[in-house]
Formats: C-alpha cells, sequence, structure tokens
C-alpha cells in the first residue's frame, strides 16, 4: 500500500465511523471503532515514531468529531505501541518474517484474527476504562468492552477482506 | 553527553510513547475545565459547520414525525385559548394581575450532534452566546428534559445530556407530588433512576414523573417519564424507581432552550441563607 492509498483509506475509514457507526447503537449502547483499521492495516515495515504520530493523529481526529476529548487518542496510541509485539507474537511461529504487511495473504486468517482481536480487545479496553473512569462500575464496563470489541472485531475483519479483494482484483 | 543521545535513541519508541501518552493525558484531565477545552469539542466551527450540514440532511427524513408532533404541540395551547371557555358566572370577573412577571423565556435551537451510546453524553446545538445562551440554562422537549447546558461559544453550545453522570435534575411524582432525583446509571438510554423516594410514598406502575421546579434550571411539571419499577437497595432506606422516559434521545432533533429570568436572585438568596452549604 502506498501513501496516497492510506491518506484515502483514512479519509474513507473518517466518514464511515463520523457519519455512520456513530449512528449504530446495537443494543443501546455498543458502538462498533472501524478506525483502528487503519492502525491494524499499517505497513509492517513503518518506524516507530511514525507509527506513534500517525495513531496520535488519528485518535485526535476522532475526538475532535466525537466530542471526547483526548480518549480515543489515548487508546489509539496505546494500541499503536501494542502493535509491534503483538505482530510479532502472531508471526513468530510461521515462516514468514515479521516483516510482512498484516493481511489474509501474508500471514493467514488465523494469525490475522488473533492479531486484531489482541489489539482490539487493547484498544477498548482503554477506551471504556478513560470514558467511565469508576471502578463501581467496573461489571458493566467489562462487559461494554466485550460487547462493542466482538461487533469492532467483526467490522475489522469484513474491513480486511474487502480491501484484499479490491487490491487482488487490481493487480491482476 | 554521547550516552544520553544513544539511550535517547534506543528507546526512542517507549520514550515518545510515553511523550505522547501523558500529553493525551493532560488533553483529558483538562476536560472538567470546559471553557478551555472548548476548541476541542464539535462546537468549534469546523466540524460544527460538518455537523449543521449533516443534521440539515437528516432533518428530511423526520420531517413527518415532527409534523405530527407539532400537530400535538399546538392542539394543546390551542385548548389553553380565552376563547374556549364561556363565562360560567357572570357576577365574578377575572382580572389578569398586572404585577405579574414573567419566570421562564424559551428560544428554539436544533440538535447537530448527540450521542446515546456513551456513559457521558454532550449534544451539541446550533444556538450560542450570540442568541442569548448561557451556561447553566435548562433544555427541554415538550415530553421531557434533555439537559444542561454547559459551555457555549458564539454560535454554538454544548449541553450535558440527561444522560451523563454529572447531570441531576429535580423530579416528582405527579399524583403525590413527593419528591426524588432523577440520574442515570449508564446502561440503557431509555430508562433513568429516580433516586430518595421515603419508603412511606405508595409507588404504583405508570405513575408520571414530572419536573419539581425546585432547580433554578427547569421549570415545573414538564413530563418526563412513567415509573415502571422501583425497590430498596441494599444498604438503603429510600426507594430507587426505574422511569421509563417519554423521550427517545436517538432521534431528538428540535429542542427548547430555557432561560430563568429569576435564576440569579433565587441563588443568590439560597447561598445567602445557607453559607454552611
Amino acid at each position: 500500500m502506498n501513501l496516497l492509498k492510506l491518506i484515502f483509506l483514512f479519509l474513507l475509514l473518517l466518514l464511515v465511523q463520523v457519519f455512520i457507526l456513530n449512528h449504530i447503537h446495537f443494543r443501546g449502547y455498543i458502538n462498533p471503532q472501524i478506525y483502528i483499521l487503519f492502525i491494524l492495516i499499517l505497513p509492517a515495515r513503518i518506524p516507530g515514531y511514525a507509527l506513534l504520530l500517525t495513531a496520535f493523529f488519528t485518535g485526535l481526529v476522532m475526538d475532535l468529531f466525537t466530542d471526547s476529548l483526548a480518549i480515543h487518542t489515548a487508546s489509539t496510541l496505546f494500541a499503536a505501541f501494542c502493535r509491534p509485539a503483538v505482530l510479532r507474537l502472531v508471526t513468530a511461529g510461521s515462516k514468514q518474517d515479521s516483516e510482512t504487511d498484516p493481511s489474509f495473504g501474508s500471514i493467514g486468517g488465523l494469525s490475522l484474527s488473533i492479531y486484531s482481536g489482541i489489539i482490539i480487545i487493547l484498544h477498548h479496553s482503554m477506551l471504556f476504562f478513560l470514558e467511565i473512569f469508576r471502578f463501581t462500575e467496573i461489571a458493566q464496563t467489562l462487559s461494554r468492552i466485550f460487547q462493542s470489541a466482538i461487533i469492532t472485531f467483526i467490522f475489522v475483519i469484513i474491513g480486511f477482506a474487502l480491501l484484499e479483494k479490491r487490491a487482488g482484483s487490481q493487480s491482476r | 553527553m554521547r550516552n544520553l543521545l544513544q539511550f535517547i535513541y534506543r528507546y526512542h519508541f517507549f520514550l515518545l510513547f510515553v511523550l505522547l501518552f501523558t500529553l493525551a493525558m493532560v488533553l483529558n484531565a483538562s476536560r472538567q475545565h470546559y471553557k478551555q477545552a472548548f476548541i476541542w469539542h464539535s462546537a468549534n466551527t469546523f466540524s460544527a459547520t460538518l455537523f449543521q450540514v449533516r443534521a440539515n440532511l437528516a432533518s428530511y427524513f423526520h420531517l413527518r414525525h415532527v409534523n405530527q408532533r407539532l400537530l400535538e404541540e399546538n392542539a394543546k395551547l390551542l385548548d389553553r385559548l380565552e376563547e374556549n371557555f364561556v363565562v360560567a358566572e357572570d357576577t365574578t370577573r377575572i382580572y389578569y394581575d398586572s404585577l405579574s412577571q414573567r419566570r421562564y423565556t424559551y428560544t428554539h435551537a436544533d440538535i447537530i450532534q448527540n450521542s446515546v451510546t456513551r456513559r457521558n453524553n454532550h449534544i451539541t446545538l446550533n444556538k450560542g452566546r450570540d442568541h442569548g445562551v448561557l451556561p447553566d440554562m435548562g433544555v427541554i422537549t415538550p415530553y421531557g428534559v434533555v439537559g444542561v447546558v454547559k459551555a457555549v461559544s458564539s454560535n454554538f453550545s454544548l449541553v450535558n445530556s440527561l444522560l451523563h453522570s454529572e447531570t441531576m435534575v429535580s423530579v416528582k411524582i405527579e399524583k403525590n407530588g413527593h419528591i426524588g432525583s432523577l440520574q442515570w446509571n449508564g446502561e440503557n438510554y431509555r430508562i433513568v433512576e429516580m433516586a430518595y423516594i421515603p419508603p412511606h410514598v405508595e409507588l404504583e406502575e405508570g405513575d408520571t414523573v414530572v419536573t419539581s421546579g425546585f432547580s433554578t434550571i427547569f421549570p415545573e411539571n414538564i413530563p418526563v417519564g412513567e415509573i415502571i419499577d422501583w425497590k430498596i437497595r441494599r444498604g438503603e432506606t429510600f426507594y430507587t424507581a426505574k422511569v421509563k422516559l417519554h423521550l427517545d434521545f436517538n432521534n431528538l432533533a428540535h429542542v427548547y432552550i430555557v432561560k430563568n429570568l429569576m435564576q440569579e436572585e433565587q441563588e443568590e438568596l439560597e447561598n445567602h441563607a445557607s453559607p454552611d452549604i
């Protein structure tokens, strides 16, 4: 993926998140956060500082559009910080080195799912704890994290599949 | 010096993370001071304008519903017109007291940004300081309480929705006048909790809950919802009742901002009389 495509993807995810998904509420409060796909899909070769700055900027833009001051920034940053370690973890057993970009084709469906799942759980945990910031409501918070993470996970996997299909048909 | 630079270079990923994360946390902490943080909220011109465009588009899809509500409101107001009443006895005459003072004024506003999914939900309205909106004004519809204005910019205002942990509304049960306080527990956005109802009060399913008018923010007798369940929680001596809201926060589009012309006077007296609190 080149830079232009990434910028296009960023804008697309922003629009989908702000104008569609932020208005979808499963069971009243479950709100998918598809924009995390942007952090997940960044090339593996991206330097550390660029990864963190990208995450910071992505989160900040989300905060600007959702009235939530800096909680998206902090949680996206946290997800980006954990990303290299998680990516190394899921690609360790396989023959591919950790330099391959995360996608179905490169690291396989199972590894991709584990990788996305861990990052999404980390991101959502940070997001909901920062938002609620009360330990008296911990059971409710955990159930929110879990339920929202599942929905986001489904959206992210669909996102990966669609992008890959598109890229595949273009190269042919 | 060289060692330090080497150290920074070696751990730059971690150090940069700590730096940016601290920055985010500082921003997050400043959320309490709404006025300083205001630039980050959607009431800042750029995103507010975008949301206004979306709200304009979306409002077309609600027109039928909104018209229906307006008709109902109109019917209610027509019902109160003087012409509808015949004087039953001609020995008494009604004079309107010219000394009566106006207490509340209303401004209508459109919602351009709203949410129901978070623990603390905010609403952005398209009226601001230039339209006479000030912090601590109430926001209502004829079907219930919406929230309290928290901060204003010149053309927009930010409202703490009823679905916010800091919003508390003084309410009463319509049939017997017993008061309690209304707060959202963060679960279902259609249901809020009314706390501090004494245990001797007889409650029934379907009892209407209205605003008490005790606070300086909301006028009296705005319907809020109906009681669906109540119990005494462990370790407490009061009933906590579940109240189903008449208002569906998810499809709100038009609201009224209430200005209480006597707010300052009442607050001044209350603060003056009870300096301990």
